[in-house]
């Protein structure tokens, strides 16, 4: 299994995602050796480990990124000169681990990683599977496609016996834009457990003094990039404002569109009420989402969305875009168009304003949450897995 | 002697619109979407009335006078006949023909299709006795039995019922309730002296509402010449087959052979040695009550906790309806038909059950009849009509 990142060196969900499902499928009696293209001190003793470098790095940290675009990637330093030769030396090295592990099928993560699949299937003649977290299409929001990454994406779809796509909206994709038979394409939705959701924290050292005054707390948290809609969430704000005045904004992560959110949050004049908290990982995050009394996620395209499977896990009310995989999945969320900015603003005012409202959604998104899990993901994979070895026989 | 006792439930709400918080003081008409969604009541209607009680009663019709001896009733919601004679005429025409036939009898029930019994007696009353003009009016018939909205039943319902010069009452023949008693009696209501209480065989009613189309029920495909087995088998002296009307070519559509079954049943029934057909007040008439029933707590048709949580069972639902009984002084005082006919709209109870939240442990009976995404979006296009209620009343 070919990975790019892992926990708790990811950026995103793809590293969550990779950690869940190895998991789960140790777990079913699978057997996996998971390859990252550099030495990272991860802990996953369910799967072998294997670096494609086994070169020690410093500064892992500002590392990898699977949501890196090309242009911030350049001048990191640490993993030579860009991303594309980065993955292009991955696919590499795929093929020589290709020859020195055991395996009956090659899996392969996103796109980073489908060159190393596609180089080991050349090698070794077993079936390939790729597993789409996230598509070109989603992370440009439409706009700009890197002709590049689509090339290696579509090569590796096309190369692969069999396509795993985490929503039927990722798997729409596939199909329309990438020109891969629907019959080839199954959904796997991700899941959720104790292993990678937020862990309940009683103590809100910081953010205490400002609940206690009554100030409602909207969460944003995610990357921030076009993909994800910061600029809608800021809106919405806006339309709250007018409505409660005693509300605080969180947008919670980093990303290519930061600067551009603080200044224009200053330019919808409610700069004083939204906070940029950047990055936070382990206990900082888990803090502001126990804090948080609802939880968005205005995604103009979401292959699936953990953040918000976290936030229902945690009891949050949670308000996501129907462009996303997730509102395939839940049913106890609010369900919106990302760019429906009034009727976002209308439930997050109608969260904070009725405790009834409140009440219900956190039970019951927390119980559909924990039902929505990496074992059932493990299983459908193992699934998948094993009617390719049938058939490849 | 053994009688088989129809009774069909004829029910529209006004669903309220999808009303935007942004909307609350500048928009009074919470009912009028006109879009192509479910919300647009005339649409519904018009639907409903294409599908099911324009075909369903004119076979009703034909039956009727192919066969003397079959009879059967019916319960109209007040907002139901409002729609009907707005929405679809045609169908309203149709069931003055049926109850003209005299083998009909129609009963009695709240305007509004409300659970005011439990929240506002006065209110309730007033319910009732606008619904009992309007089947005057329209049917020029005395409703004579009543049944409480979603058949919620308590002892009191029933008092209440005798109070008011009531023959009988209906109510759901749950078995933790009768023990080893069966439905197909009449009884008493526990402290009652002299109404009687009727109650739903809800195991043969649901054979056909419920179960007729699904193909993984063991008895798939119901015939009628094997339901009239059934019925031929049933001990007891009433089987009371109560349902909803909109079971014939709504819920159960058309290909499933509905029609079919409902045409070949009275022929099937009256060929069973000593059954016949009777009207609820007709079984009253003819049979003595056989015991007393007690039922202290409310009981309702619904799934399978048969009380009122599908109604008010979540802290959404209880919000909702104690926000709108909370009103009922200001809105009374305001003397303003308009805001009193919204504020009366808003009591029915569907508004409520659109919020229910267990659907999950309860299959999808409750997803398939609501018109929102979700329960979360009910209550905020209630709350947000309401709280324009509440302006208009405070005003």
């Amino acid at each position: 299994m070919f990975g790019w990142e892992f926990p708790p060196f990811n950026s995103g969900g793809l590293g969550v995602a990779c950690l869940g499902l190895t998991r789960a499928l140790a777990q079913t009696g699978a057997q996996i050796t998971f390859v990252m293209p550099k030495k990272l001190d991860v802990g996953a003793p369910w799967a072998k480990l294997v670096f494609a470098d086994n070169v020690i790095l410093d500064q892992f940290n500002s590392a990898l990124s699977a949501y890196a675009t090309d242009e911030h990637y350049k001048g990191s330093g640490t993993y030579g000169q860009d991303l594309f030769s980065e993955v292009t030396r991955y696919a590499e090295y795929g093929g020589e681990i290709a020859r020195s592990q055991e395996y009956d099928v090659i899996y392969a993560h996103e796109w980073l990683s489908f060159g190393a699949g596609m180089k080991a299937k050349e090698i070794s003649g077993k079936p390939l599977i790729v597993h789409v977290h996230a598509t070109e299409f989603d992370r440009t929001g439409g706009q700009g496609v890197n002709q590049h990454v689509y090339d290696i994406e579509r090569a590796g779809m096309h190369e692969a016996n069999r396509v795993i796509a985490v929503s039927e909206y990722t798997k729409n994709i596939i199909v329309e834009k990438y020109g891969v038979p629907a019959e080839k394409v199954s959904v796997v939705y991700n899941g959720i457990d104790e292993t990678t959701a937020p862990r309940h924290k009683e103590d809100l050292s910081r953010l205490r003094a400002l609940k206690k005054s009554g100030q409602k707390l909207v969460l944003f948290l995610g990357r921030i990039t076009l993909q994800k809609g910061p600029d809608y969430f800021l809106r919405a704000a806006k339309r709250v404002l007018e409505y409660n005045k005693d509300v605080f904004f969180i947008v919670s992560g980093s990303g290519d569109m930061e600067k551009d959110m603080m200044i224009f949050a200053s330019q919808l004049g409610i700069a004083h009420r939204v906070f940029f908290t950047g990055f936070l990982v382990g206990q900082d995050r888990d803090e502001i989402y126990a804090a948080a009394d609802l939880f968005v996620m205005p995604s103009v395209s979401e292959p699936f969305g953990i953040a918000a499977l976290e936030a229902m896990r945690m009891g949050k009310p949670t308000l996501i875009s129907k462009q996303s995989g997730i509102a395939e999945v839940v049913n106890n969320a609010l369900k919106v168009d990302f760019w429906d900015v009034e009727k976002m603003a209308e439930g997050i005012i109608s969260i904070l304003k009725s405790p009834a409202l409140k009440y219900s959604m956190g039970e019951h998104g927390k119980r559909e949450a924990n039902r929505i899990t990496w074992d059932d993901a493990a299983h459908k994979v193992n699934g998948i897995v094993q009617d390719l070895l049938v058939s490849s026989r | 002697m053994k009688s088989v006792c129809f009774y069909f439930q004829v029910h529209q709400p006004y669903r309220v619109k999808r009303y935007r918080l942004f909307d609350v003081g500048n928009d009074a008409e919470y009912f009028n979407d006109r879009s192509e969604s479910d919300l647009n009541n005339r649409r519904i209607v018009e639907k409903v009335a294409r599908k099911s009680y324009i075909p369903t009663t004119a076979l009703l019709i034909k039956l009727l006078k192919e066969h003397p001896e079959l009879k059967v009733s019916f319960s109209f919601s007040g907002i139901a006949l409002e729609q009907l004679e707005r929405y679809a005429p045609e169908a309203l025409a149709l069931f003055k023909e049926a109850v003209d036939t005299g083998q009909v009898e129609v009963l009695g029930e709240t305007y509004y299709h409300s659970l005011a019994f439990f929240y506002s007696l006065p209110e309730f009353e007033r319910q009732v006795a606008m619904h009992r003009d309007a089947v005057r009016r329209i049917f020029g018939v005395w409703p004579r039995v009543f049944r409480n909205t979603e058949l919620s039943y308590r002892n009191d319902v029933g008092h209440w019922a005798e109070r008011a010069g009531y023959a009988g009452v209906i109510a759901e023949g749950w078995d933790p309730i009768l023990g080893w008693r069966s439905p197909n009696h009449v009884y008493r209501p526990k402290g009652a002296e002299r109404i009687a209480l009727l109650l739903k065989n809800y195991r043969l009613s649901d054979d056909v509402a419920f179960r007729f189309s699904s193909k993984n029920w063991s008895e798939w495909p119901l015939t009628a010449e094997k339901y009239g087995k059934w019925i031929e088998a049933a001990d007891g002296d009433t089987i009371n087959l109560f349902m909803d009307y909109e079971t014939f070519g709504e819920h159960q559509w058309e290909d499933t052979g509905i029609f079919h079954f409902l045409e070949q049943m009275p022929k099937e029934i009256l060929k069973i040695p000593n059954v016949n057909f009777k009207t609820p007040s007709e079984v009253i008439a003819h049979y003595d009550h056989k015991d007393e029933v007690d039922m202290p707590h409310i009981v309702t048709w619904a799934d399978t906790d048969r009380d009122l949580t599908a109604w008010v069972g979540n802290p959404m639902q209880r919000a909702a309806i104690e926000s709108l009984y909370s009103l009922e002084d200001k809105v009374l005082a305001r003397n303003d038909h308009k805001l009193l006919e919204d504020w009366r709209r808003m009591q029915t109870s569907d508004h409520f059950y659109y919020m229910c939240t267990k659907w999950f442990a309860d299959g999808d009976v409750h997803a398939y009849f609501s018109p929102y995404e979700s329960p979360y979006d009910a209550y905020i296009a209630y709350m947000n009509a309401l709280s324009d209620l509440q302006l208009r009343a405070g005003r």
